[in-house]
């Protein structure tokens, strides 16, 4: 049981058919006596990140000693807020396919690409005087022709090894740099994922298009998010109550929870070993055998983000312009001068 | 490419934008804001008290995303009395914001106030996560 208050008030309650305590209390004013007033010292004091996992498509991290209002600011700009580069315009020279003109635009746009948007400016969408330019719109090119392979052994059924091109995939997607566009994406813009497959083609069938990338954000179209999920959790607590469990009670304890949550020391009792790991069944309150011994819960303020890119950029990357956008979204109310 | 670009392929504004590009992110290390500012992003709704004390806002392409992060911080100084945000309409691309103080500050002052601690918390996580992963305490295989 957790007896210190400031503990316990960071606790969101979890009881079999609710939750409790879910508001956070830390203002000015809500405890007498107490100094709540924000306090960057304070912050920097007891605000922690631990990053558990950091890969080239996923990430997890802590951030602990932070507001949920402030942590969700940074999930929903990694989800909609941060610019990536996505195909838009789509002109298509020649699409035999089975598959519709707008159909495979639709398609295309959703491939996710490799490039730094940082060097890209904003197409002006909604100009229609505006011409696209090579600092705001990148080109790409994809032509694919079937045909028969002369060569397969007879009675091969495997359209593969029947057809020359019977799969178009994103790895056919060319990149044409335009201007000094080579010189400021020197490794190409490329599909993040080679193995994407666009269309399924037969002898004589051709597709022939030119694409225009630009930049945008995730709240105008999902093809434009960097992140394929991007979501926190709360850390979960179990708190035993009361006098050991020991024996058949300890193993029935410890099997309401997933493996490694709770485990059981030499001398036969049910301790809680990692916490993190459960995730909060509630199997435990459904026995009354355990009512009033174990009080489940979360930790209000240690968020437990999970973030997996979509290939466009890295998560750390992600993550760091969710913060840098949150600061430019203030200082441009800044600029504004309301005295006046 | 269209218009722009010359003979060359080479556009002709190109090299001072890269220029500027450049200079940008070496002045803040941060990629470059785009676009115009709306001039209107922010207005005082009428209404408010004549001391001032007493305030809404208009805050326009502006979600619960800074709502209810600014609330927060606005929320945190011991001045404000009230603080509350909401989104009026849900096809309005707009924020209200309410700020009432006891007194001692103007709700323009509480909103800056916010809004610089904000700013601060943003460049101490930033800070933090990026000694994080220079420190490299993590697994860096797929899960």
């Amino acid at each position: 049981m957790v007896h210190n208050i400031s503990a316990q008030r960071n606790r969101v309650g979890i009881e079999h058919d609710r939750v409790t305590n879910v508001s956070s209390t830390d203002f000015p004013g809500y405890y007498p006596g107490e100094d709540q007033a924000w306090n960057i010292d304070k912050f920097k004091k007891n605000f922690k990140i631990q990053i558990s996992n950091l890969t080239d498509l996923s990430s997890s991290f802590d951030l602990i000693g932070i507001d949920a209002s402030i942590s969700n600011a940074f999930r929903r700009i990694m989800i909609a807020e941060v610019p990536t580069l996505a195909i838009e315009y789509v002109y298509i020279e020649n699409n035999t396919s089975i598959i519709q003109d707008e159909v495979l635009a639709h398609r295309l746009g959703l491939i996710p690409l490799k490039a730094n948007p940082d060097y890209l400016r904003w197409f002006k969408k909604d100009d229609p005087d505006i011409e696209p330019t090579d600092y705001d719109t990148v080109v790409l090119h994809l032509s694919a022709k079937c045909t028969a392979n002369p060569s397969s052994t007879p009675g091969t059924t495997d359209p593969k090894v029947l057809y020359n091109n019977a799969n178009v995939y994103a790895s056919a997607i060319k990149f044409e740099p335009q201007g000094r566009q080579a010189e400021w994406f020197p490794d190409g813009i490329t599909a993040a994922n080679p193995d994407i497959l666009i269309a399924k083609l037969r002898p004589g069938q051709e597709i022939d298009l030119t694409m225009h990338c630009i930049l945008g954000i995730g709240q105008d179209h999902a093809k434009f998010s960097p992140v394929a999920t991007a979501s926190y959790r709360l850390l979960p607590t179990i708190d035993i109550i009361g006098p050991p469990m020991t024996g058949q009670l300890a193993q029935k304890f410890k099997s309401c929870f997933p493996e490694g949550v709770i485990a059981i020391n030499s001398k036969g009792e049910a301790y809680v070993k990692d916490a993190r790991k459960d995730t909060v069944s509630r199997e435990v309150l459904r026995h009354s055998e355990f009512e009033g011994r174990v009080k489940l819960g979360r930790q209000r303020d240690h968020f437990i983000f999970n973030v997996e890119s979509t290939g466009a950029m890295t998560p750390d990357e992600i993550f760091i312009k969710s913060v840098q956008l949150l600061k430019r979204k203030c200082q441009i109310l800044r600029k504004f001068d309301l005295r006046t | 490419m269209p218009s722009a670009t010359n003979e060359n392929g080479v556009s002709e504004s190109s090299e001072a934008l890269q220029e500027q590009i450049v200079d940008q992110e070496m002045a803040d290390g941060e990629f470059e804001f785009e676009g115009e500012i709306d001039p209107n992003k922010i207005q005082m709704l009428p209404g408010a008290s004549e001391d001032g004390t007493a305030a809404s806002f208009r805050i326009l392409q502006e979600d619960h995303t800074l709502g209810n992060a600014l609330r927060y911080m606005i929320m945190k100084n011991p001045n404000v009395e009230f603080c509350g945000y909401s989104i009026p309409h849900p096809s309005e691309a707009a924020m209200n914001l309410r700020i009432q103080t006891y007194g001692e500050i103007s709700a323009i002052q509480a909103l800056e106030k916010g809004l610089d601690d904000l700013m601060e918390l943003c460049d101490h996580v930033e800070d933090e996560y990026r000694k994080a992963v220079e420190a490299g305490e993590y697994s860096t295989f797929e899960p």
